[in-house]
């Protein structure tokens, strides 16, 4: 329940796993054979006894019976479930700093793109709950977000590493009780506009006809100096303006934070009149009650199992949304927007088969191929198929289950989490803390300005409960209560209010 | 599917309601029958091995057998189980239930009294019967919960206190809260002072920060105002047990902390760090106080203590983000094992009322980290109800019991069981709830043009 990690604990909180992994990255064999596994994949049906060989990290063969070549590193799967990697639609782990730029109401010159922090233990721990590609967000305190971008969880590589290479960049949108700060003040700043629903939208059309109005300018530029004309003075650049002008191009995919079904129909009218689509309505928990105007809009959705009453525009959440939506033609997934939520998407998809009777594969396919459909990337990932690449978790058992657990976790074809290993490795991260520890407290009494001090004042110190800092809390969060009564408050609205999560 | 299925209520009316509807249970009109047989079913009592072809007799609210040869007496109405399952319902330890509709909305929330000392404020005296909360909650197959005042969840306001009140338990089911009341004081909540050098400033928006010295100097203040509570309070019961009303000046405050230093009432103390642990359990073994751990993060670092106390323990959600980045990734998943291992007793709560569905699936995922199934169900189940004293009550499926009874599809503990049948205080319930009612009125909107 902490839902955030302190930043704050940065300076003298050491993340050993950082240290230790980097020694452990993934090695890279041309040959895997994933043996003998049940395989659910997701468009071909389920493979018991299959195997799965994995060439270069792209899957060269999916079947029954196929022998392991010479060079071939065998995973021997028996009595395992092999189902595609899973793929988090809304995400705001590997974030450094604060999710929200929540000063101003358009913040589409942010990207999240720039702050990418490959250290967050929350890829690690995401990986070991199967993710294995991620829809990293900004927050949702403006009508127009910041910038989005689609990573891969490969846990110890540098930031660089970590976009998905080819899809679709994003922005972020926001309707409702957040971007009208309705749940959030901050004493001593004056509201911020917007503060209704309508000037949500005001603030959307406003943004977008200045938008077309850019693009017109360029495009006449563009037009005259393509035709020859000299000594043209090109418009001047706006960073804000440019992502919007992608929308409207189709090169950016709009990731809409949504609830109430006035406010979707809302949006699905704005983005008509100004031409651009809607890739993906998130959270969108009255979705089911105008899911027929989304199909018909060709938008997608990507909401909680059954998160709801956290607020008023929550109220109505139903975890039959994911089921309704499915029926009446919307392709929806299921998404965390949290951390901890994201290590268990394969339970909270499973969820869908009791609240409205979804089928196995159609569950499945909201944590795998319907989120790579959302995000543009199902050419390359959410299903096992040859050619794909080789994301794939490896389960004890049918992962739609409260009993299931990872056992390993592969992206490009490497084994980024173990199970084994990480159980194995333990006592050895648990000594080097204790030297490293030491070593600290040595050099702290080295130092003469701490001569007087007390020793307890040092690194030891535990993480405070109630000094959450906002960056790290999930966008919706009404996860339970972090515990304490103390903590039951203000980490809550903290996060919100600077940031505007949630 | 469901039984005494409510007449589908108009939509406009739930519509009209707005924020609460009427939640409703069973039937109001004829008089209800008294005796029920459920047959056929696979009955897991908990307390004993399963029963393969078992039979649950009901009789007056409470359970009147259990049993392979149970004869059905004759004007028992009978529920035939056959292919399903029998469970005691689950029993959710630590809830806001009846105390917050909607986090937000401060004025939907009661879970909190400002002030920093408020042992007389009890929930029970707050708890909406109508929330939307208990039939979706009770859908799930939660039968009963503890309504604890100051225990976190999303909220919108309060906070800050050190004895929150008093908590209350509750069957799921109940035209008023007299109908539901199990007990209404259980235990004494008390969020333990924490040596807290960082915290969180609402004036500046920022992080404080104080040194260690003067963190603790704040917590050792707190901890003798609470000594101080605890002597008079001490002080206070002599006072009451020599003469009559006339003899003291009558203190609701310090009243209500006389239960409490007598030993008769438990304080449910949460804390979740290692050393805030062993701070409390100190105290309270000073003080004499019959102590609950609430939250227990870091509770396998202290198992030999908790032990060796026989300090029980209501876990967090194993489904909880781990405390430190340092920690394994599973440290909250392992530890019902850990504890169960060490001897430890403990149930698992959800701390929440939206998310108090999650709690079968909590105790699942423990199961998949290693604790065994049948102690999982028990931490749902009877665990919960005996360490809140209330284990002669609920819990099993025992003749003698309140006839608080889930027939299932499944495990309860898996999230795609279903719960077909559920009986409070031996009364058949609904499974209707706003969610189900929505969900049925959107299945059937004509098709959009």
């Amino acid at each position: 329940m902490n839902r955030t990690r302190t930043l704050l604990m940065a300076a003298t909180m050491l993340t050993f796993a950082r240290h230790t992994n980097a020694a452990n990255l993934p090695a890279d064999p041309p040959v895997v054979l994933i043996q003998n596994a049940t395989i659910l994949t997701v468009t071909h049906g389920i493979i018991e006894h299959g195997s799965i060989l994995i060439r270069d990290g792209k899957i060269a063969e999916v079947g029954k019976d196929i022998k392991a070549p010479k060079d071939a590193e065998v995973i021997d799967a028996t009595g395992q479930y092999v189902m595609p990697g899973i793929i988090d639609c809304h995400s705001h782990i590997a974030i450094d700093g604060g999710v929200n730029e929540g000063s101003i109401s358009v913040s589409s010159m942010a990207n999240i793109k720039e702050v990418l922090d490959s250290d967050d233990i929350a890829i690690y721990r995401d990986l070991a709950g199967g993710v294995t590609e991620a829809n990293v967000l900004h927050g949702s305190a403006n009508p127009i977000g910041g910038q989005t971008i689609v990573i891969k969880l490969r846990w110890g590589q540098p930031a660089d590493n970590s976009p998905f290479e080819g899809a679709v960049p994003g922005i972020k949108f926001a309707l409702g009780e957040n971007p009208k700060r309705s749940n959030f003040s901050i004493p001593g700043q004056p509201k911020r506009y917007p503060a209704t629903r309508m000037g949500v939208e005001e603030t959307i059309r406003a943004a977008f006809t200045e938008a077309r109005d850019y693009k017109n300018a360029w495009d006449t530029y563009n037009k005259k100096v393509g035709a020859g004309e000299k000594n043209l003075i090109p418009p001047r650049r706006d960073l804000k303006l440019e992502p919007l002008v992608e929308v409207l191009e189709g090169k950016r995919y709009v990731h809409a934070h949504c609830y109430r079904e006035d406010e979707i129909l809302m949006l699905l009218r704005v983005a008509k009149e100004f031409g651009f689509k809607v890739r993906t309505l998130q959270h969108v928990l009255e979705g089911y009650k105008v899911a027929d105007e989304i199909a018909a809009a060709g938008a997608y959705g990507s909401t909680f199992s059954d998160w709801w009453a956290y607020k008023v525009e929550a109220f109505d959440a139903i975890p039959y949304n994911m089921a309704l939506m499915t029926r009446r033609g919307v392709i929806m997934s299921v998404n965390s927007d949290d951390a901890e939520e994201a290590t268990h998407l394969n339970q909270e998809a499973a969820k869908s088969m009791k609240y409205g009777g979804l089928t196995h594969n159609e569950a499945l396919r909201l944590v795998t191929l319907n989120p790579a459909i959302q995000l543009g990337i199902e050419k390359r990932v959410g299903s096992i198929e040859v050619g794909k690449d080789a994301d794939l978790a490896v389960y004890n058992r049918d992962p739609l289950s409260a009993y299931a657990v990872v056992q390993k976790t592969l992206i490009d074809g490497k084994v980024y989490f173990d199970r084994a290993k990480d159980i194995a490795g333990r006592a050895k991260l648990e000594q080097e803390k204790k030297e490293l520890l030491e070593k600290e407290k040595k050099a702290g009494e080295k130092k003469p300005e701490n001569a007087g001090k007390k020793i307890e004042a040092t690194p030891v110190e535990k993480k405070p409960e109630a000094a959450k800092p906002a960056e790290k809390k999930p966008e919706e969060t009404p996860k339970p209560p972090s515990g304490s009564t103390a903590r039951s408050n203000s980490p809550e609205s903290a996060g919100a209010l600077a940031g505007g999560a949630r | 599917m469901r039984i005494h299925a409510i007449s589908r209520r108009p939509l406009y009316l739930l519509l009209a309601a707005g924020l609460l509807c009427v939640s409703s249970l069973a039937t109001g009109q004829e008089k209800p029958a008294t005796v029920y047989a459920i047959t056929h079913g696979k009955v897991f009592p908990v307390s004993g091995a399963p029963i393969e072809d078992g039979t649950v007799i009901i009789r007056d609210g409470k359970i009147a057998a259990v049993g392979a040869n149970v004869p059905v007496p004759a004007e028992a109405k009978v529920i035939d189980a056959k292919g399903l399952q029998v469970y005691p319902g689950l029993f959710d330890p630590i809830t806001q239930m009846g105390l917050r509709e909607i986090g937000a909305v401060s004025a939907t929330v009661d879970t909190t009294e400002t002030g920093e000392f408020n042992p007389d404020v009890v929930a029970a005296e707050a708890i909406l019967p109508s929330s939307e909360h208990i039939p979706v909650t009770r859908a799930s197959g939660i039968t009963e919960v503890l309504a604890v005042p100051a225990s976190g969840g999303f909220d919108s306001g309060g906070g800050g206190n050190i004895f929150g009140g008093q908590a209350s338990a509750i069957n799921m089911a109940g035209w008023t809260i007299n109908d539901m009341l199990l007990k209404k004081s259980v235990a004494m909540v008390l969020d333990w002072p924490k040596i807290q050098t960082r915290s969180f400033d609402f004036t500046t928006f920022s992080i404080k920060e104080k040194p260690y010295g003067e963190a603790k100097q704040e917590y050792e203040k707190n901890l003798n105002m609470l000594k101080d509570w605890l002597d008079e309070a001490r002080h206070y019961a002599v006072a009451m047990g020599h003469g009559g009303k006339a003899d003291y000046d009558g203190d609701v405050k310090l009243e209500a902390l006389v239960p409490v230093v007598r030993g008769q009432l438990p304080v449910l103390v949460f804390a979740d760090r290692e050393r805030d642990i062993r701070n409390a359990v100190e105290f309270c073994e000073q003080e004499k106080l019959k102590m609950i751990l609430a939250g227990g993060e870091e509770a396998y670092k202290v198992k030999d203590l908790l032990r060796s106390k026989d300090i029980p323990v209501i876990l967090r959600p194993m489904l909880t983000e781990v405390p430190d980045d340092d920690d394994p990734y599973d440290v909250l998943l392992t530890q019902p094992e850990v504890l169960h291992e060490a001897g430890v007793r403990f149930a698992i709560g959800s701390f929440d009322n939206s998310f108090a569905r999650r709690l079968g699936q909590n105790a699942a995922n423990a199961v998949a980290y290693g604790l065994p199934y049948d102690e999982a169900l028990k931490a749902v189940t009877i665990y919960p109800a005996e360490i809140l004293g209330l284990g002669d009550e609920v819990g099993t499926l025992d003749a003698g019991k309140i006839a608080n009874v889930i027939v299932t599809n499944g495990d309860p503990l898996e999230v795609t069981t279903d719960v077909k049948y559920l009986f409070i205080k031996g009364q058949p319930t609904s499974l209707d709830n706003k969610q189900l009612e929505l969900y049925e009125k959107y299945l059937h909107r004509p098709k959009a043009d």
